[in-house]
């Protein structure tokens, strides 16, 4: 994985001890909070309900132990002894003093990690396909390139005060496991006559208008990435709405001008820009390739994994649903879930994220991801270890086999935290997850995605879950609307909303008649609640959902 | 026709914690909800919210909002402002956890 060179070092240092001086000055009362508070956004420091929060950058979802180890640190030296892992691939600490945050960035520089971007109308951390370099489905691994984006965007004079923030997400394989439809640009590795290339999508987004995005380019030679995104922020920059913040992202910029013209636009500033870069940025990806450099996998049977299968229902259960295809037949993509029957999606205590950081070490050739379904992945583990790496999990309360069942819900703070939420998302998120545990029917279910937000800023991916809920404010009482057939996949598409939401006492019960129901109408136990959905339609779920409603009709 | 007046306190979040703070009648700040001042008079409401504003160097985010009378001083009337007076409901961290460390 990327090393940081001194450029990259210095760099670091001397923006936090930039960021030092403004909180003192800002303590000692020479800056206003009007004065301070773009400061703080601009090194990912928030303040919300209960206290600050701090966001820090996790590049493509990629950490090496020792990064891990500090995510730990700051986690119990500074706030209260877990993190909280978001759909944007960062950590969030939700109780941080003003004082301290120089010093929490202070440790996470020493190991290369920042808060840089992770806030205001600039373009934030990258994404990218948590299971990069091991997929089996994987084409090139995306993350050099995305390296190469976050050097050229960190502080990039052009696109720091953009109408609105600015996400980027990018895979190298043909299954989209970053949600790249739903980004502002969207960047999927596609071949050409052999050769690598990317298919550009632009437009994509969720919130108060959620789209999904139009393909802008089917082919972009890799070597012309930087010159047409930044022809893409150029016309953004010149085009988008600044006089309407619900209006200013890209997504509109699209949806009013049409994808032809911004394509036209983009096509004529790109014919200028290229003709600005003069190779360097490829000479760099050159340096930043050999840093992704694959690790040496080892050989060996896998007899004591199919031992251990054959003879340990409960590691055959984790198996099944736990692990993922490795492009080496030896070795497996774990996901290590943290979304524990009743806890908080997304949430690690410091010594749990030792405890992964140390299995990283002995198991996982060092590597851990940041999935942004809020999980943990290990991308390489050599098959005869998992029975030993099942057993370590256990320890540590890690061995939750609900990767990709509905217990794996992505819930984002809600109003538990944050400022601009509208309604809670934390507690239903864990009473769908223990009701499900108690009925036992989570496996039975199978494949299935809920996601909630706790306001129309869907950070939690609401519109695209299989079952989306979205919390708000009705009158002063927390209420929650329903979608379905929302898809996060290559399959994009928005959930459609159900009818009236739901009070807060209300929701579990109806997303259990919603399970009851497609249980009912599946025509088989392998087909999904998405493929069952897109069979039947919504009448049926919306009966079930509403009966009352079915007996006025009646 | 303009909506009537309903009873007031000032909020904000202390600059150095990050916690929640109520603005008190005797022109400090207070962690505790029953301590805020209940303003009744919109007038004086406006005028209240001039003089929290003077500690804008080290509080953020001061406003008014809505409150009831209680036994034991004021209330919150929105779920909003009854999160921000205890905590999450995850954890029985902020004041919640400072209450049950008394």
């Amino acid at each position: 994985m990327y090393k940081y060179n001194d450029f990259d070092t210095a760099f670091l240092a001397e923006r936090n001890a930039q960021f030092r001086a403004q909180v003192e000055r800002r303590i000692d009362g020479s800056l206003t909070e009007d004065e301070f508070k773009p400061l703080r956004l601009m090194n990912g420091l928030y303040l919300q309900l209960h206290a600050y929060m701090l966001r820090v950058a996790i590049p493509y979802g990629t950490l090496n132990s020792d990064q891990m180890r500090a995510l730990a640190l700051l986690a119990e030296k500074w706030d209260k002894g877990y993190g909280h892992f978001t759909t944007r691939q960062n950590i969030q600490y939700n109780w941080p003093k003003l004082r301290d945050v120089p010093d929490m960035l202070d440790a996470l520089a020493e190991v290369g990690l920042h808060a840089i971007q992770t806030s205001g109308n600039t373009i934030r951390n990258v994404t990218s396909d948590h299971f990069a370099a091991a997929a089996k489905d994987e084409l090139t691994d995306p993350r050099p390139y995305a390296e190469l984006i976050r050097q050229w965007s960190t502080d990039h004079p052009e696109f720091q005060f953009l109408g609105r923030k600015f996400k980027i997400a990018i895979t190298g394989s043909s299954t989209d496991r970053a949600v790249t439809r739903a980004h502002d640009i969207g960047l999927r590795m596609v071949e050409r006559d052999g050769v690598a290339g990317f298919e550009v999508i632009v437009g994509g987004g969720l919130g108060r208008t959620p789209l999904i995005g139009k393909v802008i380019r089917d082919y972009l030679p890799q070597a012309d990435l930087l010159p047409y995104l930044e022809s893409v922020l150029a016309v953004y920059n010149l085009l988008g709405r600044r006089d309407n913040k619900y209006k200013a992202r890209i997504k509109i910029t699209v949806l009013e001008n049409g994808i032809d013209t911004i394509r036209e636009m983009v096509e004529e500033r790109f014919e200028e820009r290229r003709r600005a870069f003069d190779g360097t940025d490829q000479l760099l990806l050159e340096e930043i390739t050999a840093h992704f450099t694959p690790p040496k996998l080892r050989g060996g049977n896998v007899e004591t994994y199919l031992a251990a299968y054959d003879a340990d229902p409960v590691f055959r259960s984790w198996a099944d649903t736990n692990l993922a295809a490795h492009r080496d037949d030896n070795h497996a993509i774990v996901t290590i879930s943290i979304k524990a029957h009743g806890q908080t999606p997304g949430d690690a205590t410091a010594a749990q994220m030792r405890g992964m950081a140390d299995l990283a070490e002995r198991f996982g050739y060092n590597e851990l991801r940041i999935s942004h379904e809020q999980n943990v992945i290990l991308p390489h583990v050599h098959k005869s270890d998992l029975p030993a790496l099942h057993a370590k999990l256990k320890e540590h309360g890690l061995a939750t086999a609900n990767v990709g069942l509905i217990s794996d819900i992505i819930a984002c703070p809600g109003m538990d935290y944050c400022a601009l939420a509208t309604a809670r998302s934390i507690p239903v998120a864990q009473e769908i997850a223990s009701r499900f545990d108690e009925l036992k029917l989570e496996h039975d279910v199978g494949h299935l995605q809920i996601k909630i937000s706790g306001c129309i800023n869907a950070c939690g991916h609401h519109h695209v879950g299989h079952i989306g809920i979205l919390g708000l404010d009705r009158a002063g009482v927390e209420n929650y609307q329903i979608t379905l057939g929302g898809d996060a996949t290559e399959t994009a598409a928005i959930g459609t909303r159900t009818g009236p939401g739901f009070a807060y006492d209300e929701i579990v019960p109806a997303v259990e008649r919603l399970i009851t129901a497609y249980l009912s109408l599946r025509d088989s136990a392998e087909e999904t609640f998405l493929q069952t959905y897109r069979r039947v339609g919504m009448d049926p779920f919306k009966a079930a959902l509403y009966p009352e409603a079915q007996k006025k009709v009646a | 026709m303009p909506r009537p007046f309903t009873p007031k306190i000032i909020t904000a979040n202390d600059l150095l914690e990050g916690d929640v703070i109520y603005f008190t009648d005797t022109n400090s700040w207070s962690r505790e909800l029953t301590e805020a001042e209940l303003i009744e008079d919109e007038a004086e409401a406006q005028l209240r919210l001039l003089e929290a504003e003077k500690d804008a160097l080290r509080v953020v985010g001061i406003y008014l909002t809505d409150a009831k009378s209680g036994d034991n001083g004021p209330e919150p009337t929105h779920f909003r402002e009854d999160f921000r007076r205890t905590g999450p409901s995850n954890y029985r961290h902020g004041k919640q956890e400072a209450a049950a460390n008394v």
